[in-house]
């Protein structure tokens, strides 16, 4: 693939790779609520958590926290309220 | 197998004042056929499932529905 | 209690400053059969149901308050620069008189949302319906609105919204399945 230099692009690309993953990790989810039992799911589930927690930490590194309450690290200052919000992005 | 889209020629009256709107057609999407989902269905890469709006191709429903060859909507 | 997550599930991107189309929008905004009334609907049945479906009441619930954040984002982008006569033009007049810019839950043709939109009728298998009966009517909402839109961007993130309805329709008539048979026989064979 090739390399983004601008922030901004990579900004897009990064949050789309996030977008994927947690997609898949959703249907899993719901699939998972009515087929409880289906170990193939499960280990896709788990391998696709990973997958997901490594992209939101690279992701906040560069841009800032995703997850309130603790969920991800504060920078200094306290940049949980930077934009933009997702509905600006 | 099953077709996602159902189609039919509403009765048009002499007296109706528009003109006929021809041959109507409604929704049938796959999860009225599925029945309860079967474990290891084939998936879509996970890069594609987002952009589908689903990880099964089996519960997949574009819209509105590809046209056959040559037909007019 | 809930986590806030500074991301879309599903990148929104709009063509035009078209505020026409944000006006039927709002439909899946503060509408019956819109995001919101689906995700209290869900989450309020919780309590009343076997725990057998409590998580997928959870999760659908859930996943419907992102699907509220993107209908928002639709039409945040549609509105946020229109000008008070573009309002006008688009039929927005009314809404601006009462809220300039800002969102506000009421359907496309301006009446407030409520909560006789939802029901909870302490049945499991009258709430399933229900609740299988919403997703088929917000994905009948989706096409229509669909099929008045010309803004390719706008709608391959309403076509994914369309989608959603058709899975989590699917996942409740699963659940239905569940609590039709007898306690831990197997569903699939």
């Amino acid at each position: 693939m090739k390399q983004a230099t601008d922030p901004a692009k990579e900004r897009y690309a990064l949050m789309e790779k996030i977008q994927m993953v947690d997609f898949a990790l959703v249907e899993l989810t719901l699939y998972l609520d009515t087929h409880p039992q289906d170990t193939q799911a499960i280990q896709q589930f788990n391998q696709l958590a990973v997958e997901s927690r490594d992209l939101k930490s690279a992701y906040e590194q560069r841009f800032g926290p995703l997850r309130q309450y603790g969920g991800s690290f504060s920078g200094y200052p306290w940049n949980w309220g930077d934009s933009p919000w997702p509905w600006q992005l | 197998m099953y077709t996602p889209i159902k189609c039919y020629q509403p009765y048009h009256g002499p007296f109706d004042p528009c003109p006929s709107r021809g041959t109507v057609c409604y929704q049938t999407p796959p999860n009225l056929y599925l029945g309860f989902q079967p474990p290891n269905l084939q998936q879509f890469p996970i890069q594609e499932a987002l952009y589908k709006g689903t990880l099964w191709p089996a519960l997949y429903d574009p819209y509105p529905t590809p046209l056959e060859k040559g037909a007019k909507r | 209690m809930w986590y806030y997550e500074k991301k879309l599930q599903y990148p929104v991107k709009v063509t035009e400053c078209n505020p026409r189309l944000a006006k039927y929008l709002i439909e899946q905004y503060g509408g019956a059969d819109g995001e919101l009334s689906a995700a209290l609907r869900y989450l309020n049945q919780r309590y009343s149901i076997p725990d057998k479906v409590i998580g997928l009441l959870t999760d659908i619930g859930t996943e419907e308050f992102a699907h509220l954040e993107m209908i928002a984002t639709m039409i945040y982008k549609l509105t946020k620069d229109a000008t008070p006569e573009q309002m006008k033009a688009a039929g927005l007049g009314a809404h601006y008189a009462n809220h300039d810019h800002a969102l506000y839950y009421n359907n496309a043709a301006g009446s407030a949302w409520t909560a006789t939109y939802i029901q909870a009728k302490g049945d499991p298998i009258a709430d399933l319906y229900e609740d299988i009966a919403a997703e088929e009517k917000a994905r009948a909402t989706y096409q229509w609105i669909i099929n008045m839109s010309d803004d390719p961007c706008l709608n391959d993130s309403l076509k994914f919204l369309r989608e959603r309805e058709v899975v989590h329709s699917q996942r409740f008539r699963e659940a239905v399945e569940i609590l039709k048979f007898e306690k831990d026989r197997k569903q699939f064979f």
